[in-house]
């Protein structure tokens, strides 16, 4: 058996590795630059520890310290299968401790404020630490509060599902949906109107519940609407065409323009503002996902763009450097950094080899290289089996990485193995800088 | 895309398994092939007896190994999409089917030993 297994999986990871494979090795083998740096990475999640895994490695003698008060690490990609009731919540949880890689110091604290004039970024406990380099990478904060009437202690119950607000809440909400899918009524489903990591999950989750119902019988007890925050389904206008068609074909129901602002769970009825005013559904079972900005330290700190974004605070980046546009010495890449497109692991993955790049050459007097371009992708699951392996860059262009072989627009059993067996493999080789 | 090394792909294994597991089943697997050349080496050919009952086995190590994995990944038959998906399917099929035979081609030939070897062989 050990054979078979073997073979399947290679194929499998062979594909998810070229679905999202930048430089890879090459990194590690270039001789080490030595420094005496003092290199300061704020957030322990995907960019940063992937960023101080390859920092490490390149660098001799840098003084890496990275910072992050949270001890339990999160796969997030794997919220949705926790919340389709596919995996138990330990699958997106590992310890923070597990992946610091040896040689970085880790100060298990919030980054409370930044002073970027005089290079000094003080925690939360009052530890004061000087830095040569900063990297911004404390991904993004999700603001409940703005969605009147939720709050997190109702996600389970009332039909409230909140697949975002971590792995526990994700058991929850699969909870809700299971529950749902028996009984049937109505489920609604949004995204906010600000920028958002993983923009496909809201559609991925409506593509669920309705697999589900179809797989216990109960389709016809349930309605299925989505309300776009815009005129989109999807932000690649030819992934939001074939989106529509599925949804056409799935009878899922669509709604434009309609942006959360308010719950009742007494009454069960979802209020959005719309260019007509304010609209009330009612709804059975719903996924909240409130608006998403950069965390206060950042926006507090002045690093933020003035005047794009304004009510979000990503960091004011050069879009393929990831360097700050005002202070050199800081870059920014993940969630937090205010690009046009790219809040995944996936876009992650392409951008720390590029923020690495920039940073070594910085230390060492040579010319970077690396650019970043927008990838970023999605496999888009459109039920429990098959997704759409969707890949583009900032010129919503597709850029599959295996043009002619894995279509984009198809839905595939491949691109379902890429999601559920790969993903998370390649998530943690990249962690350790390993991919 | 950019480079995809054989090293990332190992790294990438290591984590789908754990480094433990994933190195038992390489070295499971380079003992199985290293037994099967053993056995041919031994016997200086191929026993046609042996090997009827290894081509036999082949159908169920194909459909062992699609069983397999479909359990392993919530799919079913239902979810072949496209033509690579049929491709990969045939892979799938095909590695289980060429496993399962050289397996039961080395177990046979391990237990029954070589000195039948020359009656078997034609
Ligand atoms: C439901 C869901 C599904 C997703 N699906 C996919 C998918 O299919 N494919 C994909 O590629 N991506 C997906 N993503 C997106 C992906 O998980 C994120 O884009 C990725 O984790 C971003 O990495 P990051 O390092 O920027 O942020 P994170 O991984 O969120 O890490 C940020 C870290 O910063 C820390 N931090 C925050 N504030 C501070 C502070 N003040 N001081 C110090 N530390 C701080 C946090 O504790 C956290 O550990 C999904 C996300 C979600 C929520």
């Amino acid at each position: 058996m050990s054979l078979d297994r073997r073979h399947f999986l290679s194929l499998a990871a062979a594909s998810s590795l070229m679905a999202a494979a930048p430089a890879g090795q090459a990194a590690a083998r270039q001789p080490a630059v030595a420094t005496s740096a003092r290199i300061v990475i704020l957030g322990a999640g995907a960019a940063g520890l992937s960023l101080a895994s390859r920092l490490s490695r390149r660098l001799e003698g840098a003084v890496i310290t990275i910072v992050d008060p949270r001890q339990n690490h999160y796969y997030q990609p794997g919220f949705t299968l926790v919340a389709a009731g596919l995996k138990p919540a330990e699958y997106a949880v590992s310890s923070t401790a597990h992946w610091v890689p040896r040689g970085v110091d880790w100060i298990a604290e919030a980054a409370a404020s930044i002073d970027p004039e005089a290079r000094v970024v003080e925690t939360a406990g009052g530890q004061r630490i000087d830095y040569d380099i900063l990297v911004l990478a404390t991904g993004l904060t999700l603001d409940w509060n703005a969605i009147e009437g939720f709050s997190l202690d109702l996600v389970g119950r009332e039909g409230i599902g909140a697949l975002y607000a971590g792995p526990d809440y994700a058991v929850k909400t699969w909870a809700a949906m299971d529950r749902f899918t028996e009984e049937g009524g109505e489920a609604v489903f949004l995204r906010p109107a600000t920028e958002m990591k993983c923009a496909g999950a809201p559609v991925k989750y409506a593509f669920l519940t309705d697999d589900r119902a179809r797989r216990k019988g109960t389709r016809a007890k349930i309605n299925v609407t989505y309300a776009a925050n815009n005129n989109a389904l999807f932000s690649v206008p030819i992934v939001h065409e074939k989106v529509r068609m599925l949804f056409s074909e799935r009878e899922i129901g669509t709604l434009n323009n309609h942006v959360l602002k308010a719950i009742d769970p007494g009454r069960r009825t979802l209020t959005f503002d719309t260019p007509e005013g304010r609209s009330e559904l009612p709804y059975s079972f719903t996924n909240v996902i409130p608006p998403m900005r950069a965390p206060g330290v950042i926006r507090q700190s002045g690093l933020s763009w003035a005047d794009r974004w304004i009510d979000e605070g990503w960091a004011e980046v050069d879009p393929h450097t990831l360097r700050h546009r005002r202070y050199a010495e800081v870059f920014a890449v993940g969630d937090v950094a205010g690009v046009p497109k790219g809040k995944t692991a996936a876009s992650v993955k392409w951008q720390v080899p590029v923020v690495e790049d920039h940073i070594v050459a910085a230390l060492s007097d040579t010319e970077a290289t690396k650019r970043y371009d927008g990838y970023t992708s999605c496999p888009l699951i459109t039920r429990v089996g098959r997704a759409l392996l969707v890949e583009f860059d900032y010129n919503d262009n597709l850029v599959p990485s295996f043009p002619g072989v894995v279509a984009p627009l198809e839905e595939l059993w491949v691109s379902w193995l890429i999601k559920e067996v790969a993903l998370k493999a390649t998530y943690n080789a990249m962690l350790r800088g390993r991919a | 895309m950019e480079e995809l090394t054989f090293q990332t792909l190992i790294a990438v294994f290591e984590e789908m398994f754990g480094k433990g597991l994933f190195w038992v089943m390489a070295a499971a697997a380079i003992i199985i092939t290293f037994a099967y050349l053993y056995v041919l080496i031994r016997d200086r050919a191929v026993s046609w007896r042996k090997f009827l009952l290894a081509q036999l086995s082949m159908p169920v190590g194909a459909v062992a190994a699609v069983l397999f994995v479909q359990i392993m990944t919530d799919s079913a038959m239902r979810d072949i999409g496209g033509p690579i998906d049929v491709i990969l399917l045939l892979a799938i099929a095909v590695a289980g089917a060429v496993g399962m035979a050289v397996l039961v081609y080395t177990v046979q030939s391990l237990i029954r030993g070589g000195k039948t070897a020359v009656d078997d062989t034609l």
